[in-house]
């Protein structure tokens, strides 16, 4: 557990002042999981807040258990001297609103029917948890962070909050994200989602009160959607057209990679709720912060007082570079301070969670960069 | 290692907008930030240099110049600089129009072709220059697209750019007095600000 901010526990954090949703509805109170790294400095100025992804958690690094040898999903960038240093840095990471980790979500029981909230969950949208990131920063008595990092979905939310919330921030780090989804990004989630849907076991969403889950659906889901994480490169070095593993369940299997997705599928759905997977998948496809286009993401932008980084992997193809430079172009025309690489890898989407040298450089510099102009201020 | 010539800073006005093309680790508009509290913003290719720009504080962009500047607003700075750039690029001439398009001057430093040395080898000996100042073999350089003073001259009367200074610099970034008298044969370094002729 060398550079490890080790053991870890999580914070359970309640709100009960109503919440309006964006797409209509609202929630009576809510709970955010939350967990932190480092310590907050005595003027509360060193403060990151960490975004997660669609699948992701609060549990961004460390441990849970001292045998565990799962740490957070982001543990090689979270820690004592790693990019997000928490030596220097007080870090948080929650679940967010509508998750399946602890937070508030479709698994909640809805104070008024005193039952599952199942598929009456409502719809969550990124600024919705912005605006809950945001009660969650009140809370803890910060009032602007150092930096707000997070990777796909969680990038999305690191640019939202630069618009939304423009003084309450110092740097946003936009990683291997796109200014809005197209047409085959939603095609994709929509796969997913007539997957789950058309599972016999989902029960309209209702599928708590069946005392079931659509364990098929939601692992086909992942299949498709870790296909988009991965590159054609990746998937070819891992596996090329190796034939299964023996030590493995390999029924009615013909080659590794239909063996690996199984796996995957496998694992995500005795992990990951249903519904909260059609919400997320809904929360991305509706992101849009020029709103539906009324707008141009450069005018959007224009409110924005933050530092940026963007970074981008050359063989992502869920959110390719290209997306990435749209909101690098986007901020330049908008006059604002960025920075922007186009990392070279091999690891398609998944990039921004793997360990690469190049990545790690850049990342850790910029973060460093925050840190000096924080105690310059100072 | 070829230090950013002297008259640079002299072009750059306090508080400013200045966009580095090739800015390499961001030395020279690190410099300028200090000197001139510039807002700066740098291009530049290599993943390390972007790091090193990063380290110092510098907004840096990785982005291929041959590309072009497409992604940047007409006259959006003050200033564009590109320095020991020119003759590695695929279409100088290109380059040249898109710096006074988004820029309302330009500051390019180049090394010139003409320069005695280069001169006496190609001449006397029969053979590419390599030296200091072009340390590459011909079959394996980024330099393409070498000039002299008088070449990159006629560029700018082709491109209607207008001439406001013309300097040298040896490659320690300091001016001779030989280089200032003849500079096509004794300007190691051409320096030039330019600007669009209206």
């Amino acid at each position: 557990m060398t550079n490890s901010v080790g053991i870890v526990i999580p914070e359970l954090v309640a709100f009960e002042t109503p919440l309006d949703l964006e797409r209509g509805g609202s929630l009576p109170r809510y709970d955010l999981m939350v967990e932190s790294y480092g310590t907050l400095n005595a003027n509360k100025s060193n403060a990151v807040l960490v975004c997660h992804a669609l699948s992701g958690d609060h549990h961004a690094a460390g441990y849970h258990e001292a045998e565990s040898d799962k740490p957070g999903w982001w543990d090689h960038y979270i820690g004592p001297g790693k990019c997000i240093d928490t030596d220097l840095f007080f870090v948080i990471s929650l679940n967010n609103l509508g998750g399946c980790a602890g937070s508030t979500g479709p698994l909640s029981i809805n104070p008024a029917t005193g039952r599952v909230y199942g598929p009456d969950f409502p719809e969550i949208t990124v600024r919705d948890w912005v605006h809950t990131q945001a009660r969650l920063a009140d809370y803890m008595g910060i009032e602007i962070f150092a930096a707000i990092v997070g990777g796909s979905l969680g990038g999305m939310q690191a640019l939202q909050w630069s618009i939304t919330y423009p003084d309450r921030l110092a740097a946003a780090v936009v990683i291997a994200a796109a200014p809005r989804l197209t047409a085959q990004n939603i095609a994709f989630n929509e796969v997913a989602r007539q997957a789950i849907m058309r599972d016999p076991n989902f029960f309209d969403g209702n599928y708590a009160n069946h005392d079931v889950i659509p364990a098929s659906g939601l692992g086909l889901a992942r299949m498709v959607g870790h296909i988009t994480y991965l590159s054609d490169i990746a998937m070819g070095k891992k596996f090329g057209r190796n034939l299964p593993r023996r030590d493995r369940d390999a029924d009615g299997v013909n080659f590794a990679v239909e063996q690996y997705l199984r796996y995957q599928g496998q694992q995500f759905s005795g992990r990951f709720d249903a519904n909260t997977y059609i919400l997320m998948t809904r929360a991305l496809d509706y992101f849009d912060p020029t709103v539906d286009g009324l707008s141009t993401l450069p005018d959007v932008l224009k409110s924005t007082i933050c530092k940026f980084l963007v970074l981008s992997f050359t063989t992502d193809w869920r959110f390719s570079p290209s997306r990435s430079e749209e909101i690098v172009d986007a901020l330049i025309q908008a006059g604002k301070q960025v920075s922007y690489a186009r990392l070279e890898s091999a690891h398609g989407h998944d990039a921004f969670l793997l360990p690469d040298a190049p990545y790690e450089r850049i990342f850790k510099a910029f973060m460093s960069r925050i840190h000096h102009d924080l105690r310059e201020v100072q | 290692m070829i230090s950013h010539s002297h008259q640079i800073p002299t072009w750059v006005t306090n508080n400013t907008r200045v966009l580095d093309l090739g800015c390499g680790n961001g030395d020279l508009l690190a410099q300028l930030v200090n000197s001139h509290q510039i807002d700066a913003l740098g291009l530049e290719l290599d993943p390390e240099k972007i790091a090193k720009c990063l380290d110092q504080g510098i907004s840096v962009i990785q982005q291929d110049l041959n590309s072009g500047l497409s992604n940047f607003n007409d006259q959006q700075f003050d200033t564009v600089i590109m320095t020991q750039t020119l003759q590695a690029i695929r279409r100088p001439d290109l380059v040249m129009s898109e710096m006074l398009r988004v820029g309302r001057e330009a500051i390019v430093t180049f090394p010139n072709f003409a320069y005695i040395r280069n001169r006496m080898q190609l001449g006397l000996s029969g053979h590419m220059p390599v030296n200091p100042q072009l340390p590459n073999p011909w079959y394996d350089t980024p330099n393409i697209h070498l000039s002299t003073f008088h070449d990159f001259e006629e560029l700018c009367r082709t491109l209607t750019i207008q001439i406001l200074d013309r300097d040298t610099s040896n490659l320690s970034g300091k001016r001779t007095w030989l280089g200032k008298v003849w500079p096509n044969l004794f300007g190691e370094v051409a320096v030039y600000r330019l600007t669009k002729e209206a």
